[in-house]
């Protein structure tokens, strides 16, 4: 990586950004990360001062942070060099925020949503629907029912001018501040686009919202930011998808996830990724739950070339729930680390995870995860269950639940099991007509079945079809 | 009518220095027939019934697989083929097998978590008819293999239509009741994860219910007797004799017991002895070896030889 003064001077001799006219950007930063560049995406945000300064603020701590690369199994991120990536490109649109209707978006935008089913999507079984394109929320929507109910849902560069106190309280303060690790600093840095939901006191928002981020570029960044306040027995299901067409050079997506779950407030987050096999997925989510309040990760993670996900739950209030569920897919020269991580810090709170992993053509799964029970925090129970499934004998999987637990009155309980996908229950299928792809299509079905079961209809489909696609043309 | 042929067949395990377990086995099995092979432990009887279903883990040295199909078999494939056909089974996947109408009962079936049970047999009733166009057109010459047109990445998993196969969902509700109320089994079954968590008669009574939705030519039953109380052998016996009177399958039941043959009475019975048969008769031949135990086939055949 160049150090700051050098990358300052490049700059100098050249445009500092350029108008792509090929592709739909109005705007896109130079590669690399310097304070002018960071300067730049705020002022074409026409952002606030406090907000530009905890963009450079952050941006200190990225260069002064390691990168996790000392981690056993983790994947190799020695590729990820945040001065060869574009971290900001604006899609040439004319509202900023998101157009309402998908009619006022350039047909090569709207074309590519269509593909991914995402309008299809909104008529059917969704409240709202955000759709981010390179680094900017280019449609945002939700039914009229809801915003007379005073819930918001909208562009989160819209937030930061028009909820500003909301922000300033909430957006990477006590959640994920940007000195949590190195990528979150990144992301503190160059964030742009994402979603903020405001869910007030008593309002259930009865179908999901969805926001799709699609990433379009070579050699791009994203990083949207997702902010989530839901007050006090509120209740809300975010679905968060993410796909981008393969290139040839690395993209990174460096996602920041911000919930608040009031008391007695449930909100689940559901998230089915599917990168090209270029990019590096490295994410920070978290939740922090208050009293009686519940808190659900959902996540699928397929494609990348690597994934770092570790969504977190802070059982702050007595009687606060996590459930994680998450599945993960790797094949080949993939490398998948996805885990959780739990906080009990109150009596009697409680956490599930259940987790699912599927390797193959050599491919690499790890579930990575803590669970700390602090002293005090009694009456609390834990339960974390792990189950990797293994083509053949090239990939791997490994397991590495850590547990720190300072309470001793407490119901901990821990279960992993690794297995290959059976010969014999291959050809007990394949005796009965099913060639051996499809048996072994059904035998992955079977096995992340109890995660299917626990998404909405169209993503559990969505889900199995995207594991299908992942072992077609490499089996048999 | 279908006819089941294996002529010397030799076997043996598939590895290195692998042992020989088949040893020349000849057997027919025609359509409408009841063949029991008995013998005792290790004489090769489950090694037959899974190189006929195609099993990997058995290399055969010598010897066929054949299976003739009369043109009668093919009259509701809606194919125009005008002469017998033989097939080479040695030569096809399990799965084509299967779509030939050769069906394995296990002995030991897998447990496949998840996966329920109606959602598995409309899977694999789809596939088997599908398999089996296939296997036709191709013997008609007109092997258009079908392009399917993959965009890959792009388009969403969301938008396409979810392949409902040949017998859709409402339609197969509908067979899978009938069968199994023939069965006597309880409809909470078509819900369950296919043979997990069932007991030993559970899974048995599912492999025949399996044949029954498939249809088979000719099924090999692996010990369909072992672990079954009366009343579920008796519901077990109802479904193999229905499989021969409705569907006119040739059935090649492979067991130790002289018991559940007093409920599906044999044409013929073959004894097997160290991967070859040894003797061969009638059902009477199960009396006696009831009574007289598998040395005095030992004794008989080695003194004999």
């Amino acid at each position: 990586m160049s150090s700051d003064q050098d990358h300052l001077k490049e700059t100098e001799t050249e445009a500092r950004f350029e108008f792509k006219k090929e592709e739909s950007s109005a705007f896109e930063a130079e590669k690399g990360l310097t304070e002018e560049t960071i300067r730049v995406i705020s002022e074409d945000k026409d952002e606030p001062e406090w907000m530009l300064e905890r963009r450079l603020r952050a941006l200190k701590q990225f260069r002064q942070m390691p990168m996790p690369d000392d981690w056993p199994g983790a994947p190799d991120l020695s590729e990820v060099d945040v001065d060869e990536i574009v971290p900001y490109i604006r899609p040439d649109i004319e509202t900023r925020g998101g157009a309402e209707n998908w009619e006022d978006l350039p047909d090569e935008i709207q074309d590519t949503f269509d593909k991914l089913g995402i309008p299809e999507a909104e008529k059917n079984a969704l409240s709202g629907v955000g759709a981010q394109y390179e680094s900017e929320i280019v449609y945002q929507n939700m039914q009229e029912q809801w915003e007379e109910k005073g819930v918001i849902f909208c562009d989160m560069d819209q937030a930061v001018q028009e909820h500003e106190e909301i922000l300033k309280e909430h957006f990477m303060t006590k959640n994920v501040p940007a000195s949590d690790n190195k990528f979150a600093a990144l992301h503190g840095a160059i964030w742009s686009g994402g979603s903020f939901v405001y869910v007030p006191e008593n309002v259930t928002v009865q179908m999901p919202v969805q926001a799709y981020f699609r990433m379009n570029s070579d050699g791009m960044g994203q990083f949207e930011h997702t902010l989530i306040v839901a007050e006090e027995n509120s209740e809300v299901h975010y679905i968060e998808g993410c796909s981008a067409p393969k290139y040839s050079e690395f993209n990174l997506h460096s996602g920041g996830v911000e919930v608040f779950v009031g008391e007695g407030a449930h909100v689940q987050y559901s998230t089915v990724q599917n990168w090209s096999k270029n990019t590096y997925n490295l994410n920070t989510k978290r939740a922090i739950v208050e009293k009686d309040g519940t808190m659900e990760w959902v996540s699928g993670s397929m494609g990348s070339k690597a994934t770092m996900l570790y969504p977190s739950s802070v059982l702050k209030g007595p009687g606060a729930t996590d459930n994680h569920i998450t599945i993960a897919f790797a094949g080949e020269n993939q490398n998948i680390d996805t885990g959780a991580k739990v906080y009990h810090n109150a009596p009697n709170t409680k956490s599930t995870i259940e987790s699912k992993s599927i390797s193959k053509d050599g491919g690499r799964t790890n579930y990575r995860g803590l669970v700390h029970i602090a002293d005090g925090a009694e009456n609390s129970s834990t339960s974390v269950e792990c189950d990797a499934l293994m083509f053949d004998n090239e990939s791997t999987s490994d397991t590495m639940p850590y547990m720190e637990i300072q309470e001793s009155k407490v119901d901990v309980a821990h279960e992993a099991t690794v297995g290959k996908i059976g010969d014999e229950d291959v050809f007990y299928l394949q005796s009965r007509g099913l060639d051996d792809d499809d048996a072994k299509q059904m035998i992955v079905a079977g096995f992340i079945e109890p995660i299917t079961e626990e998404l909405p209809i169209e993503y559990a489909v969505e889900l199995n079809r995207l594991i299908e696609l992942e072992m077609e043309g490499s089996l048999g | 009518m279908a006819t089941l042929e294996l002529n010397n067949l030799h076997a043996e395990v598939a590895e290195d220095g692998g042992e020989t377990i088949l040893r020349g086995v000849d057997l027919e099995v025609s359509s409408g027939e009841i063949h029991a092979l008995m013998g005792p432990n290790g004489s090769g009887k489950s090694t037959t019934a899974k190189i006929i279903a195609g099993h990997p883990s058995y290399e055969v040295t010598d010897g066929e697989v054949l299976l003739h199909l009369d043109k009668d078999e093919f009259e509701t494939d809606g194919v125009e083929i005008d002469d017998d056909l033989t097939w080479d089974l040695l030569d096809l996947e399990p799965n084509e097998r299967a779509a030939l109408g050769i069906f394995l009962a296990f002995q030991y079936p897998a447990e496949i978590e998840g996966v329920t049970m109606v959602n598995f047999l409309r899977t694999a009733l789809n596939a088997k008819l599908e398999e089996r166009e296939e296997l036709f057109e191709d013997d008609e010459g007109e092997a258009d293999a079908e392009e399917e047109d993959d965009a890959g990445y792009d388009t969403s998993p969301m938008e396409g239509d979810v392949d409902e196969g040949e017998v859709g969902v409402a339609e197969f509700q509908q067979l899978l009741q009938e069968k199994m109320e023939l069965l006597d089994m309880d409809e909470k079954f078509a819900q369950r994860y296919l043979n997990a968590g069932f007991s030993g008669g559970e899974k048995k009574q599912n492999e025949v219910l399996q044949a029954a939705i498939l249809e088979p030519s000719v099924a090999v039953l692996d010990e369909i007797d072992s672990g079954l109380d009366i009343d579920r052998l008796q519901d077990v016996a109802n479904g193999i004799n229905a499989l021969r009177e409705e569907v006119g399958t040739g059935v090649l039941q492979i067991t130790h017991y002289q018991r559940i043959l007093d409920y599906v009475e044999p044409d013929y019975v073959h004894i097997m002895l160290d991967g070859e048969i040894v003797k061969e008769g009638d059902a009477d031949l199960a009396k006696q070896l009831e009574e007289k135990g598998y040395d005095w086939v030992r004794e008989d055949v080695y003194e004999t030889a």
